[in-house]
């Protein structure tokens, strides 16, 4: 507890203090411990991430314009796809809510001034940049081959690539994302504001709670992992490689029991955010509130017991395979409890299609495509026709980028005003919604026919008659990257240029709209108290804004 | 929070010579032929060690059920991990090779 100076209402003529103007220069950014400030620092960072992994899809999908391939040699399309795969998904996609949207909101609507461990949470953005360093280097070297998976023997015997400092980079990042999973745990536990009970609770938190479960149990073992390689590449312990006594499987059972998972890391926070938005825009309560936060801590248990899901073809026991198809249809349930309930609570709302409502709208319906082709994958017979081709590459595209990355635009979109304390121009905001789901549509439905008919992934070349399906689809990713732009320049642009936003533009529940947008400092000028559940539209005052 | 109870710092030096006798327990069985029993002593000596740091060392005896939770929640993940991989690796071997095919093929085996 710092002094606690009552701002006295001396300065308020010009623009109020907050956390943007209280200091400035680069130390008061490098040295911060504002929770609000590291956001912003993560904010930066994942961005540029996005666009360099962004810029790897784009050669990508300029190659495969021509089946003999138009751009690059097949190893450099390896390694495209490798790097494409590894930033995209530990540099982007693991970071995105959890460190932007998470750091920027867990202390603010719980009703606390910081995190429990703001110190720590500056040091987990310092390794987050540090693992990057390292993988940027090993892209500028040659980069890297294996594809994101990073399977032995490929990344082991038959090594040819930047394998070590790229692993190393993801092994030190790994730690970033268990001290941000640490530090919402107990922020959570013992930071609530007087009032704030469990149950009235934002669904975000929840998500955020099971997602940070995720990170301290699961990180550890994929930097396990990741060490073993290292291990045997360097020391010649035999762990992976079947001449020194190895089992190559034992690596894709150890990565896949975090990156399984992983991918909840992904989804559960978009679901938060979508679980925000879609009851403020039907000014409606949000319908089964415990079911949707206990399906988050249940998507969070059950994602650790079905890892055995890809490998049903690598030869992993035919009795395992059972085990691991039974568990993965039963992760089904928990994410189809949540749309039914987010459908429910638009069920007689009052809707309003503001740019993140229609980001929510896509979330649900993409995801449940990318869910129900999930099931495909999950049956042991089908999978065995799918495997490796196109339908999974659609398949994890329509669960990453069309629910992850429009549940993160989504989020952007509702808490800007309160990151920046300014509007963004709404029709520009529709209108790069729109882009980006007829852009990813057009994108990603070809793959699930190219797959279908038979398409491996991960080939430099394919046989002319796929050709109409992939410049179809590379069609759709030059207007996927046309409408990703689009939010950065306007983002920019309201920065400065944008309208005042004021508290509460939205007319939304939730604590973290009680405070002037941008919030001060330490977030609340009184302690704030909570008397009531989240999301009470019902009793809310018509024509607030 | 809850005041801990002060630990004397006898329990503290007790707990690391049990430590270290079990230690030296330890490697004195492993010169003992004792067939797969080898195995079962040598985990079973570790699992006490375990204990006895978890207990006393990280205060797991004097702390609250939230603490405990958390404890047993990351041996369960790591039951998990272990009991999974394992029942891969065991089953593996449980089915038998396929009958050839009775045509006059021959049996082609990717
Ligand atoms: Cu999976």
């Amino acid at each position: 507890m710092s002094t606690a100076t009552t701002v006295a209402p001396e300065p308020r003529a010009a623009t109020p203090l907050n956390y943007l103007n209280v200091e400035y220069g680069w130390r008061s950014w490098l040295f911060t411990k504002d929770h609000k400030r590291i956001a912003l620092l993560y904010l930066i960072s994942i961005t540029f991430y996005f666009f360099i992994g962004g810029a790897f899809a784009v050669l990508m999908r300029i190659h495969l314009i021509d089946p003999q391939g138009a751009l690059v040699q097949p190893e450099t399309y390896n390694k495209l796809f490798t790097m494409h795969g590894i930033i995209m998904i530990f540099f982007f996609l693991i970071p995105s809510i959890p460190s932007v949207l998470g750091n920027f909101l867990v202390p603010l609507m719980i009703g606390a001034r910081d995190l429990a461990f703001p110190r720590l949470n500056l040091l987990s953005w310092y390794i987050y940049m540090l693992g990057g360093a390292f993988t940027m280097y090993s892209v500028i070297h040659g980069g890297v081959d294996t594809g994101w998976t990073f399977y032995t023997p490929y990344s082991s015997t038959y090594a040819n690539s930047q394998v070590i400092p790229a692993a190393l980079g993801i092994f030190i990042t790994g730690f970033s994302s268990i001290l941000t999973g640490l530090n919402f745990i107990v922020t959570i536990h013992k930071m609530r504001a007087p009032g704030m009970t469990w149950f009235r609770m934002p669904l975000f938190l929840w998500s955020m709670y099971a997602t940070s479960i995720i990170f301290v149990l699961g990180t550890p073992v994929l930097a396990i992992a990741l060490f073993l390689l290292f291990l045997e590449r360097v020391f010649q312990v035999g762990i992976f490689t079947p001449a020194l006594g190895g089992d190559p499987l034992l690596f894709q059972h150890l990565f896949w029991f975090y990156s399984h998972p992983a991918v909840y890391i992904m989804i559960l926070p978009a679901m938060g955010v979508i679980s925000e938005i879609v009851p403020c825009f039907s000014r409606k309560r949000i319908f089964g509130y415990k079911v949707i936060g206990f399906s988050s801590v249940a998507i969070a248990v059950l994602s650790f017991l079905v890892w055995g899901h890809h490998m049903f073809v690598t030869g992993q026991s035919i009795y395992t395979g059972l085990v691991f198809s039974a568990l993965s249809f039963m992760v089904a349930i928990p994410s189809a409890i949540k749309v039914f309930n987010w459908t429910a609570t638009l069920y007689k709302g009052s809707i309003s299609y503001d740019a993140p409502m229609l980001y929510a709208l896509g979330f649900i319906g993409l995801f449940t495509m990318g869910g129900l082709t999930g099931l495909f994958l999950a049956s042991l017979s089908t999978d065995v026709q799918l495997n490796g081709t196109y339908f999974i590459v659609a398949h994890f595209h329509y669960i990453m980028v069309g629910g992850a990355v429009m549940g993160y635009l989504g989020g952007m979109h509702y808490w800007w005003p309160k990151i920046s304390g300014r509007l963004y121009p709404e029709i520009w905001a529709r209108l790069a919604a729109a882009i980006i789901f007829v852009g990813f549509n057009l994108t990603f439905f070809p793959q699930f026919m190219l797959g279908y008919l038979g398409m491996p992934r991960r080939y430099a070349f394919y046989p002319a008659e796929f050709q109409f399906l992939n410049v179809m689809s590379s069609a759709g990713a030059s207007i996927l990257g046309v409408g990703y732009l689009i939010p950065l320049i306007y983002f920019a642009w309201s920065m400065r240029y944008g309208p005042i936003a004021g508290p509460n533009p939205w007319g939304a529940t939730g604590l973290e709209w009680q405070t002037p947008s941008p919030p001060p400092k330490d977030n609340f000028e009184q302690p704030p108290a909570v008397a009531d559940e989240a999301y009470d539209y019902a009793h809310q005052e018509v024509g607030l804004v | 929070m809850a005041a801990q109870p002060i630990v004397p710092f006898r329990t503290y030096v007790l707990v690391f010579v049990a430590l270290l006798v079990l230690v030296a327990l330890t490697t004195g069985a492993a010169f003992i032929d004792l067939g797969p029993f080898n195995t079962v002593v040598a985990l079973g000596i570790a699992f006490i060690k375990m204990m006895l740091v978890l207990l006393f060392f990280m205060h797991l005896l004097h702390s609250n059920k939230l603490t405990h939770v958390t404890a047993v929640a990351a041996a369960f993940w790591l039951l998990l991990l272990i009991g999974l991989v394992f029942a891969d690796y065991t089953s593996r071997g449980w089915i038998p090779d396929p009958a050839p095919w009775s045509s006059s093929a021959p049996p082609t085996h990717p």
